[in-house]
């Protein structure tokens, strides 16, 4: 009964806690001051999560997405590392935090998974006290104490043999294990924001899907707010709630993870979902790659940052820089001047195409000659599983 | 084994080959961690490894060899007065131009060489590789100071610096050629230490426990020092037999530990008077002296093979 009656108090709880704003950013930039210039890696990022609600950010190597996620985590190093803007948590700004105020945020409050558990564990430290090591340091807990909670912890992540595996180093475990261990580190101080950047690219499949499962589970569980970065949009399919779409650090896309993938709006989001390889093509289709390479991001061009690559670039792309704007009435919002399925849009594509611009060819041959861009019918779902 | 399998029968028992762990890698599963690396070792490095251990043995337990007299009693006035003997029975390597037994004397001085080997090491782990981390995690103006004041002490030539202040010193016994040696030993580690804490600290395992709240004092403690620690203890065991020649060197020149005292430096320099009449006081410490640091280099060496294959692993 009264196990029953748990998850309905919880679930009503983040229901009525579902208006409360746990993260809102609001324009916010970060510039790296290298010898070459000023590189300008998040442009004026402003967005909003719910308490419990878990985010995405996509975008290709050098979008700004683990850039954006270390400024709101104030982890970017360094001194000639600007950033301006406004990204409060709970009401208060971080970026305006010392260093000492934040200190006590990092591990309780907000926590982090990093992208490559070969280099975020410390080889010399049993992980048994890796985990642990900021509980021992934020609460008072014993010996004896701390070893159970990280045992218990351990077994959480679902890792075999838990007890003979907590005074092993880090080496001696695999690439997934220590993701696993990572997480448990993570979460050891329970968190209200987690962070998890990249958090499966550095392991094969399989193991991507388990850890996967394991975040949706955990955050689930703790009514945890999660922001998820990722390169791979089969990543946040079906696992986040809202998806932001990053380019040339940039905000280009953002809506529900659902919208996203069902009414596709900004030419760069249907680039990527076209990129994904799906089991229904033949067997050595070649991959529908975006043309082009990403913007040097201390030579950025003028006005729209996709225009380089765009298939349905058009002269006003080169001028203006598109605003991200409300499309619909549930939140969606895009930043294109030409978004995708509408009849500008597809003007505009024809019109490339008889121009013969390399980038809208490319496009019209991984679709089939003579036949409307758009998204293929088979929408990748679950992604990777 | 035989137990296990009279009991069920497994297809498996029918493959030939090896079935477990500790019959595919012999020694790996760790009950006898002891063979399992002196056995890899090849055969020349066993044999340096067990000289190793016979010195650092015979070092530390000379009072307890029986029949083994001080030397530093013996001579003129408490020896048998046999002066520059051969090998013997009762002197096995004979005894010097001061009918002191020469066993005695190598023994004891292994003593003095290799006290002052390992607590320069010593110091320079701990004196180096605090000052190296600080200065390769905090970084600023600290280490700008820091590193100029070791590029400048590391220009200057340690050899004659330390003949220089020996020679002012008046008195010279094992800790105070320790502390001076710690004048010069400190800025090599330093710079090793600094340079491998500024790599660690750039690594992801410093961001991530920054990111969970990690104050930068327990860093330095639980995550750069036990990381710059290995490169330290690397540089050690090059450095020991270094520091055995210098022992050796000063003693020669006269500097070292004062006149009675057995080195096998000072055995050395005291037999060159009489090379041409017995050539044994000279050549036992010369042996022992070359045996040793070729024993500690070659076992540095392949601790660092066995670390390059260990880091490769990971």
């Amino acid at each position: 009964m009264a196990v029953s009656e748990e998850p309905t108090y919880t679930s009503t709880s983040s229901e009525s806690m579902g208006g409360s704003e746990i993260l809102r950013v609001e324009d916010l930039h970060t510039s790296f001051f290298l010898p070459i210039g000023e590189l300008q890696a998040v442009r004026g990022v402003s967005f909003s999560l719910k308490r419990g609600r878990s985010l995405g950010i996509v975008g290709e190597s050098g979008s700004g997405k683990t850039v954006l996620a270390r400024s709101i985590m104030c982890l970017n190093l360094g001194s000639n590392v600007k950033t301006s803007g406004s990204a409060f948590f709970d009401g208060r700004d971080l970026l305006a935090l010392s260093r000492r105020e934040m200190r006590r945020l990092w591990g309780t409050e907000i926590a982090m998974i990093f992208q490559d558990p070969m280099t975020s564990l410390n080889p010399m430290v049993k992980i048994g006290r890796q985990v642990i090591e900021h509980l021992r340091q934020h609460k008072n807990v014993n010996r004896r104490e701390a070893k159970q909670t990280a045992l218990d912890l351990l077994n959480e992540v679902r890792i075999p043999e838990a007890e003979s595996r907590i005074d092993r180093l880090p080496h001696e475990l695999s690439g997934g294990m220590r993701q696993r261990v990572s997480i448990a580190s993570a979460l050891a101080c329970e968190p209200s924001l987690l962070f998890a950047d990249e958090p499966t690219t550095a392991l094969d499949v399989t193991v991507q899907h388990q850890i996967l499962n394991l975040l949706s589970r955990e955050q689930r569980q703790r009514n945890m707010t999660m922001v998820m970065v990722t390169h791979d949009l089969g990543v946040i399919a079906g696992r986040t709630d809202d998806t932001l779409v990053m380019y040339a650090g940039k905000v280009v896309e953002q809506a529900s993870t659902d919208e996203i993938f069902e009414k596709t709006q900004h030419p760069y989001t249907e680039a990527l979902m076209r990129s994904i390889p799906r089991t229904s093509q033949a067997s050595h289709t070649p991959l529908a790659a975006i043309t082009g390479r990403p913007p040097v991001a201390t030579h950025l061009p003028a006005g729209c940052a996709f225009s380089l690559r765009c298939p349905y670039v058009q002269p006003k792309c080169h001028e203006e820089d598109p605003p991200l704007v409300s499309i619909g009435t549930s939140g969606h919002k895009s930043a294109c001047w030409y978004p995708v399925g509408s009849d500008a849009n597809r003007e505009a594509f024809e019109r490339n195409l008889s121009d013969r611009l390399p980038q809208t060819l490319a496009v019209a041959e991984s679709l089939g000659a003579d036949q409307s861009p758009g998204i293929p019918a088979d929408l990748p779902d679950g992604g990777i599983a | 084994m035989s137990k296990s399998s009279g009991g069920t029968w497994a297809p498996s028992m029918l493959r030939r080959g090896p079935r477990n762990a500790e019959q595919m890698f012999p020694g790996s599963s760790g009950k006898s961690w002891f063979g399992n690396w002196f056995g890899k070792m090849p055969w020349l490095t066993k044999l340096c490894f067990l000289w190793l251990i016979l010195v650092i043995l015979a070092a530390a337990l000379a009072d307890l060899i029986p029949g083994l007299a001080d030397p530093n009693y013996q001579g003129f006035v408490f020896g048998d007065g046999k002066t520059n003997e051969g090998p013997t029975a009762s002197h096995w390597l004979g005894t010097d131009n001061v009918s002191r037994d020469i066993l005695a004397r190598l023994i004891y001085g292994a003593r003095v060489s290799l006290i002052f080997a390992f607590s320069l090491v010593a110091i320079g782990i701990i004196v180096g590789g605090t000052l190296g981390s600080i200065a390769g995690y905090f970084r600023g103006l600290l280490e700008t100071f820091l590193m100029a004041l070791v590029d400048t002490w590391l220009s200057f030539p340690a050899l004659i610096g330390l003949v220089f202040i020996t020679t002012m010193l008046g008195m010279r016994n094992l800790l105070v050629l320790v502390l001076v040696g710690a004048v010069f030993v400190w800025p090599s580690y330093t710079r090793i230490a600094r340079a491998t804490a500024l790599s660690v600290s750039g690594q992801d395992f410093v961001t991530a426990a920054r990111a969970i709240g990690t104050s930068r004092k327990r860093i330095l403690v639980r995550e750069i020092f036990p990381n710059v620690l290995p490169a330290l203890l690397a540089y050690s065991l090059v450095g020991l037999p270094v520091l055995i020649i210098l022992e050796s060197t000063l003693s020669f020149l006269g500097l070292g530990v004062e006149i009675p005292t057995a080195s096998w430096g000072g055995m050395i320099n005291q037999a060159r008077q009489d090379l041409l009449i017995n050539i044994w006081p000279a050549v036992w410490p010369a042996v022992t002296l070359f045996m040793t640091v070729y024993s500690f280099n070659n076992l540095a060496d392949w601790v660092r093979t066995q670390a390059a294959t260990r880091s490769a692993a990971i």
